[in-house]
């Protein structure tokens, strides 16, 4: 792009003027679509107004028109890169207005596989940031991965990406033995050599850190008050992970690493990203090591489903099921604030109950409103193209921030 | 009641409430704790000042989600929940003020500047002012959107869609036509306050006629000579004959999928009257067929 010189009308002297562009809302380095209205000074940001909204869906709305159990597969499109980590925290906030108790097992399944969708998100974000600042090669490879963890999620519920597995006392159906038997070998073999190739193309190159390291600095006192959460905020360098502090399931079993950044730039962010994918392979680890076998569900029939075998041969077993898919059930009037460690940072739902069944209010957190508002501030003085490597660095995926 | 769930567990600090309380004073109106979740409902107008006491000397330094809900039957309708998260004593409180449509709520994007985009959505959705935000745009509808969606009292279809007008080139606003009726499920049990017709119901409610159908006499029956007499046409004498009316239509044409497709081999005498269409085509079919039979 080049500056925009104009004869000036009254003096004659050549000036350089401010313009403004539209970043988006169709650039494939906007991460979907967001459009951004900038304020150039050549090639230098003076000022970035981000709209959002174009993938607003009335999601909310939506939901509260719905059981609750008919919405939560709208979880699984806000964030269409990680949905079960969104299905966690609605799950999570029944659960807790139901105070239901989960079978240890199930616990273990959605750590497992809570876990395994942070490594497909972050996946999916460390290709995309490499590609936005120049790099091909490691996109495709780390897709191969992606590719592995979409199977997974395919063998465990039917779907790739849309699960809607996890359920309000569990999960729906227990996993095959074969398939915690290959994921396992996944985590020993394929996920190390190959994540592991792609970023030894990435981490020390020249190019790389030239379009990374000290871009868009963020101090410890801003990162808190623009409400940042996730690798935000740990590249940040505070050690905050809700799965640590505020652990729920069977997290506080788990024994991990919370990585920090020192320096709080765009390559500081993505560093902690690719050493969050080995933390997380060491949760799966683990989980799979100590899962015990046993039920998957509550066996609490007003909120989990019977088995089907079991309504073959009982008429209140039938009664049951037949109540939970059309009436479904009811929740106890209150309201719950739920947030749980989504791959991109804290994903909250606000869940207000008038005793129902269906909620009254659904109001949900995404992480990326915060982190994208802070666009502004984080990008001044920076150059164009530095927007994208900032952008990039956030991890916005619009399903989410739209809703 | 005993903590079953495996819901995020966050410290909840010993007589919490009670500190808030005296600390907060005459802003508060209430407080109660739910699921091991704080709950403060102060006063609007002090809503400003209660977060910065909580941000400055509770060290809850974190505004994670401010949401509105709506509550039409109440006089201050709309109720905007601050989540404030503390990251040094891990805790985790609501704070909550009521307003309605008129009554704006003083803003907070003087305590942090994430509450900017936060009150934006709130007043896009729900239409509540704050009282000092410089920028109150909607954020999430559309350019020129008109109403607050998530009201209880805005329809869940909306008012306006749009599509591309092959016409006019361009995406054209139109108002919602429904080709089927939005279909609303209520579950609920009848006795627990569905509100809707149990099939076979429909009549129950009906009242009933003025003088009920009897058959005492043979007027009343609606049978008698004049019925007699003609009830002899009636009697059917096997189905009408089918008449053919109007043009004859032409049979449909086969559809020739493959018209590139080599010529079959071999003998198709047999076949050839089976799959032949036209009179004119059948015999330039034929004479191959019959000069692979001489040979």
């Amino acid at each position: 792009m080049s500056m925009q010189l104009e004869e000036s009308p009254t003096t004659g002297d050549e000036v350089i003027t401010n313009y403004t562009i539209n970043f988006g809302p169709q650039h494939p380095a906007a991460h979907g679509v967001l459009r951004m209205v900038m304020e150039l000074d050549g090639e230098i940001i003076e000022r970035i107004d981000p709209h959002v909204g174009l993938l607003h869906r009335g999601t909310e709305k939506l939901i509260e028109n719905k059981t609750y159990l008919q919405a939560l597969p709208y979880f699984d499109r806000l964030d269409y890169c990680s949905p079960l980590a969104q299905e966690y925290s609605y799950v999570l906030a029944i659960e807790k207005l139901l105070n239901v108790e989960v079978p240890e097992r199930a616990q273990y399944l959605r750590v497992l596989f809570a876990e395994l969708t942070r490594i497909c998100n972050h996946m999916l974000n460390i290709g995309a940031h490499v590609m936005d600042v120049g790099a091909m090669t490691p996109n495709l490879w780390v897709f191969e991965l992606r590719e592995d963890c979409m199977n997974f999620f395919e063998r465990a519920s039917g779907a790739r990406m849309h699960a809607a597995w996890f359920r309000p006392g569990g999960v729906h159906q227990d996993v095959p033995e074969k398939l915690l038997v290959d994921i396992g070998e996944w985590l020993d073999t394929r996920l190390p050599e190959l994540f592991g190739d792609a970023m030894s193309l990435v981490l020390d190159n020249r190019i790389f850190k030239q379009r990374n390291v000290d871009i868009a600095v963020v101090s410890k006192d801003d990162a808190v008050a623009w409400g940042f959460s996730g690798p935000m905020i740990r590249a940040a360098g505070i050690p905050w992970d809700l799965r640590k502090s505020q652990p729920y399931d069977v997290y506080e079993r788990m024994e991990f690493d919370i990585p920090v950044g020192t320096n709080s730039d765009c390559y500081d962010r993505f560093v902690v990203r690719v050493k969050e994918v080995y933390e997380s392979a060491k949760i799966m680890k683990q989980c799979l090591r100590d899962m015990p076998s046993g039920p998957v569900a509550s066996d609490d029939r007003k909120v989990a489903p019977p088995k089907r075998a079991e309504m073959k041969q009982s008429m209140e077993a039938l009664i049951h099921h037949f109540k939970l898919y059309t009436e479904g059930f009811h929740v106890p009037a209150g309201e719950v604030y739920v947030a749980t460690e989504s791959p991109k940072g804290e994903f909250g739902v606000y869940l207000v109950s008038d005793g129902s069944n269906k909620p009254y209010r659904c109001k949900i957190r995404p992480t990326a409103f915060s982190h994208l508002q802070a666009m502004d501030f984080m990008s001044r003085g920076h150059m164009l193209p530095d927007a994208t490597a900032i952008l990039g660095a956030i991890d916005v995926v619009f399903g989410e921030c739209d809703r | 009641m005993a903590t079953l769930h495996s819901a995020p567990r966050f410290t909840l600090i010993d007589g919490l409430k009670g500190t808030l309380s005296t600390a907060l004073g005459d802003h508060l109106v209430d407080a109660h704790e739910e699921h091991g979740e704080l709950l403060l409902h102060v006063k609007r107008d002090s809503i400003e000042d209660v977060l910065r006491i909580l941000r400055d000397d509770h060290a809850y330094q974190q505004l994670m989600e401010i949401a509105g809900a709506d509550y039409p039957s109440r006089a201050e309708r709309f109720e905007i929940v601050y989540m404030l998260l503390s990251l040094t004593t891990n805790s985790r409180i609501m704070v909550k003020c009521r307003a309605s449509e008129d009554t704006p709520v003083p803003t907070v994007t003087t305590l942090w500047p994430n509450a900017g985009w936060l009150e934006r959505e709130v007043f896009d959705m729900y239409g509540v002012l704050f009282a000092g935000n410089t920028d109150l745009r909607r954020i999430l509808t559309d350019y020129g959107f008109e109403g607050h969606p998530f009201r209880k009292d805005f329809p869940l279809t909306g008012y306006t869609e749009l599509r591309y007008s092959e016409d006019e080139k361009r995406v054209v606003y139109e108002p919602v036509e429904l080709a089927q009726d939005l279909r609303q499920f209520d579950f609920m049990s009848p006795w627990e306050g569905a509100d809707y017709v149990l099939p076979g119901d429909e009549k129950a409610d009906t009242p009933p006629v003025d003088d009920p159908k009897v058959t005492e006499k043979p007027s009343d029956t609606g049978a008698g000579a004049k019925t007699d007499k003609h009830a002899a046409d009636k009697v059917s004498a096997g189905a009408p004959a089918e008449k053919d009316g109007g043009e004859a239509i032409d049979p449909p044409k086969p559809t020739e999928d493959r018209a590139a497709r080599p010529k079959r081999k071999g003998k198709t005498t047999d076949t050839a009257k089976a799959t032949e269409t036209k009179k004119k085509k059948a015999p330039a079919k034929r004479k191959p067929a019959a000069k692979k039979d001489g040979k």
